[in-house]
């Protein structure tokens, strides 16, 4: 007899997978905030981070103009000709367009979110042909939110039900399957969703902390039990998902230890943008900064960085 | 069907701990500030040995001398302990709040030198300057602090009797966490109106000697506190001599038995805190992730120089397979090396002999056919190093399962059912601590009533806080560190 209650289902799920025991997180990703990244391997370490970035502006009051300002940013960050782009610029559906013909071929992605993001609360129908609807526009990477609500009532089949169907609209866009960690609350909670995320993805197809549009966004912790997911899923299945913590990551200090955790966690095959990014916008100019102290030994004032799009 | 977490590995796939990102260098340059030379510290004066004899101090992490240490001889220890013997009236009628107040005071000069403290702590024992910064000098100023909050309350440590100090303490204390380890010793006999005679291992007298200028500094009174530097001869005069009416000693077990028989027939009381060989038992419900990291934890911490390390892993069969794998995993990526280096993980050994006895463990757990594994690394040309070592395939009859190795090697051994946990956990001539992993709460309970060691932790390892009484059974030794019961160690109760 297969045991159908919601509470069964989450024992199943969480027998098949494993506890994770927050407290031990905790102690564990303390530990990577005291690593000493200096000289040589610290300008490795930033400009590692900037190409991984997801440059990000998902706000009412998104224009044309303000996404063209974006774009410029995400393809030259800086004066210096030497950088490396940032990974993807992420906007709203509405936005991809415009996205799509400030990028052109260059090399950076435009990343759209939908399915209702932040909250997904809308048709299931709906969500899929907003998903279509960027990936026409011409989205190279789609991300979505989970349905927290599925979840929480112990609904599983359903949360990756849907992930599935957004697979299969995404077409050739890769998708980041955003689980809201704060929404989601404990350890426990985090490991099942990203496992229920992974079994519908495919290789290439990433996993994400959160929306940005809550009070926690993604914490050294919840990342970390996020890799060690990603990492247990590659053992057993061979199948590698990539990773992106989104929201709160603001200082190149901050960048620099969540790839220390992946360094240590889930090695060298996922230090690359392929696999890792960072959510973020302000982060980018505190990279820059921290670049040009390393070149130069002086911090140099905050206008002598190009805006993105953040403070204004 | 949910997969059982015991099945097989269906793919090859493997994770890759490459050199695609190296960390540089990234060494603590603190000056530690250290003497070309150190004296006796008797009688509240840094004092030359009457022998007029020296021994060298070196850094294991790179064999260079780091300073000149006198060896006490019988004049220099019955002169410490005259000394001890004439601050005793004065320092017992010192009201307990004037006693705090010097130990509050020697707990803050601790935490403003803190880095430098840290610093010649490393040099001189080998110990990650991560750990010795961020556990050593902290806990060992925590522990000043908790025993002076003690000395104006004592009327309250033991409800319904009042409590007086023994007189002179003789003390003698290990190599693996000297300074702590002094101030384990120190703060609750002080609180208590005790004086003291206290030798610091040979390998590791420097950050004694330099809490002498603390207690200097301090303003404490002459001859409370004394320090004879020297090997172990220095330590059975201290330990022997007559003046002493209590002797606490941290060490091993078998220098533990000779004091005890030195001392038997006498009314010395004595406390003893010996060897161990902890089991860190992993139950296959336990959170495997953070299990894992409480096993490094256990046995890494240190470089496995903690007498209550985690050396035992005993682990439920059925996630046998998936434990030592992640944990291979997970000590490829330790850093073994320079114990400056603020990234270091696994610092030196602390000295030639004590790698010796660890190479000797190693051979004997190859010869008796359990099986090894050594990530790879490069260890430093010079100074003494040594692997974070993996034995599967041990039982209990092997020696590197019953004896103490006091280094960075784990014996993995399994188990089937909760009471074969209990009989081999116990099945040792240890009981100094022991882990228990396991989400079931209930589970964790029972294991606390039937290990039987001084200390057991649940979901976490090596955890430590002054107020928690530390000590052992059986061969382990006896008497407790820490808390109220540390504190009545040095008391006589009327």
């Amino acid at each position: 007899m297969t045991p159908r209650s919601p509470r069964a289902e989450h024992a199943r799920l969480l027998d098949e997978i494993g506890a994770v025991d927050q407290v031990g997180v905790e102690e564990r990703v303390a530990k990577f905030a005291t690593r000493s990244i200096k000289k040589a391997s610290k300008v490795w370490g930033l400009r590692m981070a900037l190409s991984m970035t997801d440059l990000t502006t998902l706000e009412g009051k998104d224009t044309p103009g303000k996404i063209e300002s974006l774009c410029q940013k995400a393809l030259r960050p800086h004066d210096d000709p030497d950088l490396p782009h940032v990974a993807a610029v992420c906007v709203y559906p509405a936005m991809v367009g415009h996205a799509r013909r400030c990028v052109g071929g260059s090399g950076v992605r435009v990343a759209s979110v939908a399915t209702a993001f932040p909250s997904g609360q809308t048709h299931y129908r709906t969500r899929l042909a907003e998903v279509r609807g960027a990936v026409a526009d011409g989205a190279d990477e789609v991300d979505m939110v989970i349905n927290r609500g599925a979840f929480l009532s112990g609904d599983f089949a359903r949360v990756q039900d849907e992930i599935a169907g957004v697979v299969e609209a995404c077409g050739r866009a890769a998708l980041k399957v955003i689980l809201e960690v704060s929404e989601l609350e404990t350890c426990d909670s985090i490991r099942m969703a990203s496992f229920l995320a992974m079994g519908a993805l495919r290789p290439g197809d990433f996993i994400k902390t959160s929306t940005g549009k809550t009070a926690l966004n993604a914490t050294l912790a919840s990342n970390q039990v996020m890799i060690e997911a990603i990492r247990d899923f590659y053992l057993d299945t061979g199948v590698a998902i990539g990773m992106k913590p989104a929201g709160g990551i603001r200082t190149a200090r901050q960048s620099l230890q969540y790839l220390i955790a992946v360094k240590e966690t889930l090695g060298d095959a996922w230090l690359t943008p392929r696999r890792y990014r960072f959510g973020a916008t302000s982060l980018v100019n505190d990279l820059l900064r921290q670049i040009e102290r390393e070149k130069t030994g002086a911090y140099q004032a905050p206008y002598y960085f190009s805006e993105a799009a953040e403070s204004y | 069907m949910p997969q059982a977490r015991t099945a097989p590995r269906r793919t090859r796939a493997r994770l890759i701990f490459g050199d695609l990102w190296e960390f540089d260098p990234a060494p603590e340059t603190a000056d530690p500030r250290l003497k070309p030379r150190y004296d006796l510290f008797i009688d509240g004066r840094f004092v030359r040995p009457r022998s007029g004899r020296y021994f060298d101090s070196i850094n294991p992490a790179n064999e260079r001398k780091l300073a000149e240490i006198a060896l006490a001889g019988p004049a220099d220890v019955d002169a410490a302990y005259a000394a001890a013997a004439g601050a005793f009236r004065s320092w017992a009628a010192t009201p307990g709040l004037e006693r705090g107040k010097y130990l509050f005071r020697i707990a803050r000069l601790l935490q403003d030198r803190a880095r430098e403290f840290a610093v010649a702590e490393t040099m001189d024992g080998g110990k990650p300057i991560r750990e010795s910064r961020d556990f050593d000098v902290p806990m060992a100023a925590a522990h000043f602090f908790y025993h002076a909050g003690w000395a104006d309350k004592l009327e309250y440590v033991a409800p319904g009797h009042t409590v007086a100090p023994l007189g002179v303490v003789g003390q003698v204390i290990p190599w693996n966490f000297p300074l702590l380890m002094l101030a384990w010793k120190l703060a609750p006999a002080l609180a208590m109106g005790n004086c003291v005679v206290l030798k610091p291992a040979e390998t590791t007298s420097i950050t004694a000697l330099k809490l002498a200028e603390v207690l200097q500094d301090a303003g404490l009174p002459p001859g409370v506190v004394n320090l004879v530097t020297g090997a172990g001869g220095t330590g059975a005069l201290v330990t022997g001599h007559p003046g002493a009416a209590k002797v606490a000693f941290t060490g091993s077990t078998q220098v533990g038995k000779a004091i005890m028989r030195q001392l038997a027939g006498t009314d010395r009381r004595m406390s003893m805190e010996l060897g161990g060989k902890a089991a860190n038992i992993v139950f296959d419900d336990a959170p495997i992730g953070q299990a894992v990291e409480g096993i490094v934890d256990g046995i890494f911490f240190n470089q496995g120089h903690v007498c209550c390390a985690g050396s035992r892993l005993l682990v439920q069969e059925g996630v046998a397979d998936e434990v030592v794998s992640k944990l291979k995993d997970r000590i490829r990526v330790l850093r073994v090396g320079d114990p400056l280096d603020k990234n270091t993980d696994l610092g030196a050994i602390n000295s030639s002999a004590q790698l010796a006895t660890i190479r000797r463990l190693v051979a004997s757990g190859l010869r008796e056919g359990a099986s090894m594994f050594q990530p790879p690394c490069r260890l430093p040309e010079r100074g003494f190093y040594f692997p974070p070592t993996l034995f599967t395939n041990v039982t209990q009859s092997h020696r590197i399962a019953r004896e103490e190795i006091f280094g960075p090697v784990l014996s993995i051994l399994t188990f089937r059912t909760v009471d074969e946990a209990i009989e081999k956990a116990n099945n040792t001539a240890y009981g100094l601590s022991a882990g228990v992993w396991t989400d079931k709460g209930s589970r964790i309970l029972r294991m606390s009533t039937e290990l039987k060691a001084g200390v057991v932790w649940a979901n976490t390892f090596n955890r430590f806080d002054p107020s928690s009484p530390f000590g052992g059974y059986k061969e382990s030794g006896f008497g407790r560190e820490g808390g109220r019961q540390g504190l009545l160690d040095y008391a006589r109760r009327a």
